[in-house]
């Protein structure tokens, strides 16, 4: 019983929200303009399930080129950075600084670079979530346990030898567990990007219906984008379970 | 097979440098079973380190087979107080790794990789494992694991073994039980060991040579010969002898942790 109540609490939860909004905007008399009922975002979802579906594609694969660039991007900078101490020890304050600039801050210079369109907002994504991507993987090599390494040296093991034994492997699971933070970042970077500056995408969709006080199309949107990010989130958190399962597995699992 | 000459080794420490080892000439035999004992802290394992080729020393020489060691000496295997095994890889891939780095052993891995499969195998069964290849290293016990590290150091036939207090960690009972598998490979492959240890009783029931060292800056201050005869039974650990031996060791590390 308590299982499967665990299992469908999530649903529930859904279910009962929806249902506290839908009687509260009805027995408050709320108008459409200040925050429409779920029925009422329902039926613009039917109503403007085309320009919708057409932008939600556009915005999942910026964002996903976003996110491509950065984990490529992101992989080979941790690698670079996590090879020797010093180098990591050089570049994290470097990192640091240039991860505190807020990256939206960026978009109107990436703007007049590229102009209006998808290539701001792809490297908007791109800025934004290669960051925890490079610090988890270079943490990942620069903690190589000293033992295990002494090891592996006295063999006569290069440098690439005991990165590709031991490094790569060790930094992996940082590394999935990164990519989870990551396309969150990428789709947030993509969405500011796409409400300041682009011609498609769900940002760009909502702002266009915000500024013709079409509430119901926002909502509609913004509903769109949860769903877009929920299915993002979990195929990381997937990938992240198959991908690195002794990780979780060596960790003690008494339990199963 | 291995001489340090004088050997002196500072680190540089946070608050400037710490001096570990100070004018230390130790020689060890081809085949020699030799163990280093000393108050903790005065550079057993800054010894091995040197003697791997992992560290340089800041003066004096260190050579191994006759030529200068001035890098990693590319034969040693190693073991430590914790196991170190790879969680991603089962038992028998943790043991294999050494050949996947050694030459010639790593050429041919791929094609004789059967071969060498059977090689850990039979390892496992003189180390009491068999059976436990396809585990993973955290479904195994510590002691089960140090036994898994010690065929990972053993795996590639090396010349020479060093063992940083590799049973530092284990209940008695394991302990002497893995001091007569050491013993047993040790007498059937006839490689060069040095062993750090602190327990004392292990040293002189397995050490053909104890060297004690004094408290930091180390220094070999005595040698003494072990000559109870092989093989060594556990029960040469209650002759009067060994119990002799094992309290003048102990006066000895008393004696210098006071100094
Ligand atoms: N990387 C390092 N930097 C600075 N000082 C160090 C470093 N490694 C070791 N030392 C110092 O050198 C001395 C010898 O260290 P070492 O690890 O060789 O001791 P040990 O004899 O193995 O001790 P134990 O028996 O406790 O294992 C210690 O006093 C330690 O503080
Ligand atoms: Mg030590």
């Amino acid at each position: 019983m308590s299982k499967t109540f665990e299992k469908l609490a999530p649903w529930l939860f859904v279910v009962v929200l929806f249902a506290v909004w839908e009687a509260a905007c009805r027995l408050l008399a709320v108008p459409t303009v200040i925050l429409p009922a779920p029925s009422v975002i329902f039926g613009a979802f039917q109503r403007f399930w085309g320009p919708i579906v057409s932008n939600s594609f556009v915005t999942l694969w910026t964002t996903m080129a976003g996110f491509g660039l950065s984990v490529a991007f992101g992989l080979f900078l941790g690698l670079v950075v996590g090879w020797s101490r010093a180098i990591y020890r050089g570049f994290y304050p470097v990192m640091i600084g240039f991860n505190s600039i807020p990256k939206v801050a960026v978009v109107p210079i990436l703007v007049m670079w590229f102009g209006i369109g998808e290539v701001p907002a792809i490297l908007t994504a791109f800025l934004i979530s290669f960051f925890p991507i490079v610090v988890n993987v270079a943490t990942g090599l620069a903690t190589i346990e000293p033992e295990m390494e002494d090891v592996l040296r006295a063999l006569g093991a290069s440098k690439l030898d005991v990165m590709r034994k031991v490094g790569i492997p060790r930094s992996m699971p940082y590394f999935f567990g990164s990519l989870k933070v990551a396309i969150t970042l990428a789709f947030v970077g993509t969405v500011v990007s796409e409400t300041v500056a682009a011609n498609s995408g769900i940002g760009f969709l909502m702002s266009q219906a915000g500024a013709n006080f079409q509430m119901p199309l926002v909502f509609a949107g913004l509903i769109a984008l949860a769903f877009e990010g929920i299915i993002m989130y979990a195929a990381t958190a997937w990938l992240e379970q198959r991908m690195t399962g002794w990780a979780f597995r060596s960790q003690g699992s008494a339990a199963n | 097979m291995i001489k340090l000459d004088q050997v002196s080794l500072a680190y540089a420490g946070r608050t400037g440098p710490v001096l570990a080892l100070d004018g230390t000439s130790l020689s060890v035999g081809t085949g020699e079973f030799a163990a280093v004992v000393g108050p903790s802290g005065c550079g057993k394992s800054t010894l091995m380190k040197l003697v791997t080729g992992l560290i340089k020393p800041t003066s004096g020489t260190v050579s191994v087979d006759g030529a200068q060691v001035s890098g990693p000496v590319k034969i040693a295997g190693m073991a430590f107080q914790n196991a170190n095994l790879l969680p991603w890889r089962t038992v028998t891939d943790n043991i294999l790794l050494p050949l996947e780095i050694v030459e010639p052993y790593r050429g041919q891995f791929r094609a004789k990789k059967d071969e060498y499969r059977a090689r850990v195998e039979n390892l496992l069964s003189i180390v009491g494992l068999q059976g436990f290849g396809d585990r993973f290293p955290w479904e195994l016990s510590g002691g089960m694991q140090q036994r898994a590290s010690l065929c990972r150091s053993l795996i590639h036939e090396p010349k020479l073994l060093m063992l940083d207090e590799p049973f530092a960690a284990l209940d008695a009972f394991t302990r002497e039980e893995l001091w007569c598998v050491l013993r047993d490979v040790w007498q059937r492959l006839n490689f060069t060991v040095i062993l750090v240890t602190h327990d004392l009783r292990e040293a002189v029931f397995l050490a053909d040579t104890i060297h004690v060292m004094s408290a930091r800056p180390g220094r070999i201050i005595d040698t003494r010969k072990v000559d109870f005869a092989r093989p060594r039974e556990l029960d040469v650990c209650y002759e009067p002898a060994f119990t002799d031996l094992v309290h003048v060791l102990r006066n000895k590390i008393a004696e210098v942790r006071k100094a």
